[in-house]
């Protein structure tokens, strides 16, 4: 099997950059949806959630045809000399982001949630700025959400196959991560390097919901000592 | 192409003829076009229906190696069907050409492509193929690419897709500016620009087709077998580009 070095630290890389990426993106939006209700936050939530929902398939589908030289957005990009961001590493770090938001902001919300009014009227009786209360109160006390929402944003990353599939164009070194390579030694008959990297990938999921049930607990002690 | 798609669906939704069985096929997706077509001629002449899976030719493979119901296969290759034969999988004495595939260097751009071939070495960021390691029109493009000595070179520029369909639709959709496709798939498009890949740049791509264990006792399977073999199917085949024996 050559090349499946390459191919792991794309899936890391990937995987990596879109987690840092979207505890950026996720954080302010799940803070304002935390932060009230009513019709427009129910249909942004639910837009939010579609990716759980829909096939990775339609999201591929639309990704590709948006990011390629046809699309109006890429119209922008093409003085810059980019034609197309399907079939590179940038393209498939706006699907994985697309893909995973979900997994970002529910978890960031529903800890922001989880914090209730009562320190934001505190903090705000001890003359704290809103800002100044969203640092020291609101992110503190998150941590586990944003803990969550990293590890689940990581992992399901790692897991994508579907949007990969349909944008990536699996080239070596740039966009061919571990499942797509793990779908061509199935179709090669590969079976011994197939059940490598797929018992790789079990082993790593495995990891990554243990330590989330462990951290879960750990925190949720510290919370309660 | 699109009628031929629609007769179908109406031949399939409407009651065949009494005695009419169903011959569950797996199509090399570059053969998707034609096989189509004959489906509908086949079912037409013989009140046998067609279910047709469209899809590459190495993931068939395995699926018929672990158990796929499929009756008959036409794959994109010699291989796959010789070593379903051998391995069990296939029955005897059944496998026969019924395509010989060409290959095409398409782009949807009107054009672009030159009746040489000589855009290779030209500017572009993206070529699609079909993955060489399990479809056979991609192993086609690998070999032309190191004929015309220019690999090596445009390697970094390669986009594979999982099937020669994929990297079709790389190319019309403009993801890829151009690309190594089956003639089939473009015979019937008028737009784009192409250059139709000299034979010996290539291993002729024999498409081979063959009688699967779970279609063996099916007299319907058998049916669509000769059908496929008639002067009827031979003609549609050469209508999408294929030459046939």
């Amino acid at each position: 099997m050559t090349g499946l070095g390459d191919t792991i630290v794309v899936t890391i890389n990937l995987a990596a950059v879109t987690t840092v990426c979207l505890v950026v993106l996720a954080t302010p939006l799940a803070w304002w949806l935390s932060r009230g209700s009513g019709l427009v936050r129910d249909m942004v939530t639910a837009v939010v959630a579609l990716p759980v929902v829909l096939p990775p398939t339609v999201l591929g589908f639309y990704l590709l045809v948006a990011m390629g030289p046809n699309s109006p957005l890429m119209a922008v990009l093409q003085p810059f000399g980019i034609r197309t961001l399907n079939f590179s590493f940038a393209g498939l770090v706006i699907g994985s982001i697309l893909y995973s938001l979900p997994f970002a902001v529910q978890p960031i919300r529903n800890a922001f949630e989880a914090i209730g009014a009562r320190p934001f009227e505190v903090a705000a009786t001890l003359r704290a700025a809103p800002w100044d209360a969203f640092w020291s109160v609101a992110l503190p006390q998150a941590r586990k959400g944003f803990l969550t929402a990293a590890l689940l944003v990581f992992a399901h990353t790692v897991g994508e196959f579907g949007v990969v599939l349909m944008i990536g164009g699996a080239i070596p070194g740039k966009t061919e991560v571990v499942s797509i390579r793990i779908f061509q030694l199935v179709e090669q008959l590969n079976f011994a390097g197939a059940h490598l990297l797929a018992g790789g990938l079990m082993v790593f999921a495995f990891a990554v919901l243990l330590a989330l049930l462990v951290i879960e607990r750990r925190i949720g002690r510290a919370a309660r000592d | 192409m699109k009628r031929a798609g629609l007769l179908a669906l109406v031949i399939a939704l409407s009651a065949g003829p009494a005695a009419a069985g169903d011959v569950q096929v797996a199509v090399a997706a570059n053969f998707t076009e034609p096989a189509k077509a004959i489906a509908v001629a086949f079912q037409r002449k013989t009140g046998h229906t067609v279910t047709q899976s469209f899809g590459p030719t190495g993931g068939f493979y395995s699926q018929i190696q672990n158990g796929a119901p499929f009756e008959v296969f036409l794959s994109a290759d010699r291989d796959r069907p010789t070593r379903l034969e051998s391995e069990g999988h296939g029955v005897k004495g059944t496998r026969f050409v019924y395509a010989y595939g060409a290959l095409v260097l398409w782009s949807a751009t009107p054009g672009f492509v030159d009746a040489k071939g000589a855009v290779l070495k030209g500017r572009y960021d993206h070529i699609a193929i079909a993955d060489p390691a399990s479809a056979p029109y991609g192993v086609a493009a690998v070999e032309t690419l190191k004929k015309m000595g220019l690999y090596e070179q445009i390697a970094p520029k390669i986009v594979r897709g999982v099937s020669i369909a994929q990297a079709y639709t790389f190319v019309s959709t403009g993801a890829a500016e151009l690309g190594f496709v089956a003639l089939s798939q473009v015979v019937h498009e008028k737009g784009g620009s192409r250059w139709v890949v000299p034979k010996s740049y290539y291993t002729p791509i024999d498409q081979q087709a063959i009688l699967l264990k779970p279609g063996e006792k099916d007299p319907a399977a058998k049916a669509y077998l000769d059908f496929l073999r008639s002067p009827q199917a031979l003609a549609i085949i050469k209508s999408y580009g294929y030459e046939v024996k």
